[in-house]
């Protein structure tokens, strides 16, 4: 085992030249796998005759994607602020939630098996329902089933990352002699950041999920939903999947923000793990 | 003056276990008093009783003639336990300051007292690392740092090298000896090791399970400073041995032979 004390290698905090070099050699494998697949795709499309309305080629997706570009951004926005809406709305309430049944354990007891059990019901069944309680053709109804979607990973995780503090570390504040709301702010919240933003990059997605689907049920025709809908029964599959490329970049883009948000958050945290000593 | 008095202090758990029974314990300031015995003999449950984190069944505990409570209150504690509790997001100087930021020190003489505590436990340069950076070892040290960083009255430290290898173990005991005799504070130490307890302590409480009680008390007379060279002496070895003895005798089960009737008087 070693004994002697593990030389200690500085954060290389402030390179951020070298970061983004770096960053670009984790990148490419990943790159050359995107260009490999869509080059693949064009290739089996063109040459075995793939009948468009089964599988369009990629260039005729990119057609359709520059024709439509307005139409598609504007479309596509829509559906974000829907969905940026709901994972707003659907965290918060978690959030004040969990802290809510984490304080009070008896609470918590009454609430989480609910909670549990809530969570495997298919809430996107619900869609047609919150469409008929809001007017269907308002953003509010879509944020409805998106807030619903990301209000349990979010407050599942909390309640656990809130009571995840080691015993020691409460026994240390109690030596200071300090108030719950103290012990709250420095201890309590530190330690259930990591469980939150584990939560709210599963939320990021959920909410743009929710959208969409809640889009299908009925939904303004300046939403994705309703467009990759429309488009698909006029056999315009072209446009259909142009405007799925929008939903991916807006859904890949929720996401990063998320995960930026995290990296911010937690700057303490170590970059590669396992490397503890 | 005593630093803390024990008076018949009794410790029922839930379950109906016994933890500890008519603990009487006085210690002087300025001592170091190693409570040692077997897992389960209360010695951690004594420490935490004296610094009011657990509240004993019966008996009274009066530290620097105040009740437990008003003493914690007064931060006359500092604690250390097995594992370093950091918290993973402050740095190594942010650590140190908690104790200092929660007592409502301005930033100033914050940043004067850490820097002083770094040197106090030879960890200059390490100020804005975060503790996954650091080994067991230093941890261990900020967490030390920490516990005296608001210069208590009395320090409570619960294993605290027990998670460490030998060779670090060792250093870090000359360590502490070298900051007990720098700060003038008074420390009571739990500790499985024997030799452990030998070196660092003035005086050496053992103790035995079910129920937790006091059996022995055993003054250490080694001379001070203590170094390296004191783990070879012959007087380290017999008082190491008398430890040893005591142990076996409060346990009940073994008696070795050449420690019959030997040191009795005090179970």
């Amino acid at each position: 085992m070693s004994v002697a004390p593990v030389p200690v290698v500085p954060l290389p905090r402030g390179s951020t030249a070298a970061m983004i070099g770096k960053g670009a050699r984790d990148w490419l494998p990943a790159v050359l796998v995107l260009v490999g697949v869509i080059a693949l795709w064009e290739g089996i499309v063109k040459g075995l005759h793939v009948k468009r309305f089964l599988l369009p080629a990629p260039d005729a997706i990119w057609t359709a994607f520059r024709d439509n570009q307005s139409t598609l951004w504007h479309a596509g926005w829509f559906t974000f602020q829907e969905a940026l809406g709901g994972f707003a709305i659907g965290c918060s309430v978690a959030i004040l939630f969990a802290v809510v049944v984490a304080r009070w354990n008896l609470l918590g007891n009454a609430l989480m098996p609910y909670a549990i059990a809530a969570n495997a019901i298919p809430i996107i069944a619900f869609a047609p329902i919150t469409n008929a309680w809001f007017d269907p053709l308002t953003k509010t109804s879509k944020m409805v089933i998106a807030a619903v979607l990301c209000f349990f990973p979010v407050f599942v995780n909390v309640v656990r990352g809130l009571r995840s503090v080691k015993p020691e570390q409460l026994e240390l504040m109690r030596s200071y002699a300090v108030g719950e709301l103290t012990i709250f702010r420095l201890v309590r919240v530190p330690t259930a950041l990591p469980f939150l933003f584990t939560a709210l990059r599963v939320a990021s997605v959920l909410a743009m999920i929710g959208a969409i689907v809640g889009e299908y049920y009925g939904g303004s025709l300046d939403s994705l939903g309703a467009n990759i809908n429309q488009d698909a029964s006029l056999f315009q599959f072209e446009k259909a999947w142009a405007e799925i490329v929008i939903a991916c970049i807006f859904g890949i883009g929720f996401y990063l923000a998320v995960a930026l948000c995290e990296r911010f958050a937690m700057r303490w945290q170590p970059r590669i793990e396992g490397a503890g000593s | 003056m005593t630093a803390v008095t024990v008076t018949g202090v009794s410790k029922q758990f839930k379950g109906g276990t016994t933890a500890l029974q008519g603990i009487d314990l006085e210690i002087e300031q300025g001592e170091f008093v190693s409570l040692i015995g077997p897992s389960g003999c209360g010695k951690s449950t004594l420490l935490r009783v004296i610094g009011d984190l657990i509240e004993p069944s019966g008996g009274t505990v009066t530290v620097n003639g105040k009740a437990a409570r008003q003493a914690r209150r007064d931060h006359d504690y500092g604690i250390v336990f097995q594992d370093a509790v950091l918290y993973d997001w402050r740095t190594v100087a942010k650590n140190i300051a908690l104790p200092l930021e929660l007592a409502g020190w301005d930033r100033e003489r914050r940043k004067e007292r850490v820097n002083e505590m770094l040197d106090l436990v030879e960890l200059r340069g390490f100020d804005e690392h975060y503790p996954w950076q650091l080994s067991g070892g230093m941890q261990q040290r900020v967490s030390i740092a920490r516990a005296l960083s608001f210069d208590p009255a009395l320090l409570l430290m619960d294993e605290p090298f027990g998670a460490l290898d030998e060779m670090t173990r060792e250093r870090l005991n000359g360590e502490l000896l070298r900051i007990w005799q720098a700060s003038a504070s008074t420390i009571v130490f739990v500790t499985h090791s024997i030799a452990e307890a030998v070196f660092l302590s003035t005086r050496v409480v053992v103790m035995s399970p079910r129920p937790g009680r006091i059996s022995k008390m055993i003054p250490i007379d080694l001379p001070q400073p203590r170094t390296s060279a004191t783990r070879e002496e012959p007087r380290f070895f017999e008082l190491a041995t008398e430890v040893r003895e005591s142990l076996h005798m409060g346990d009940g089960r073994e008696m070795p032979l050449a420690a019959t009737g030997l040191s009795e008087g005090a179970a």
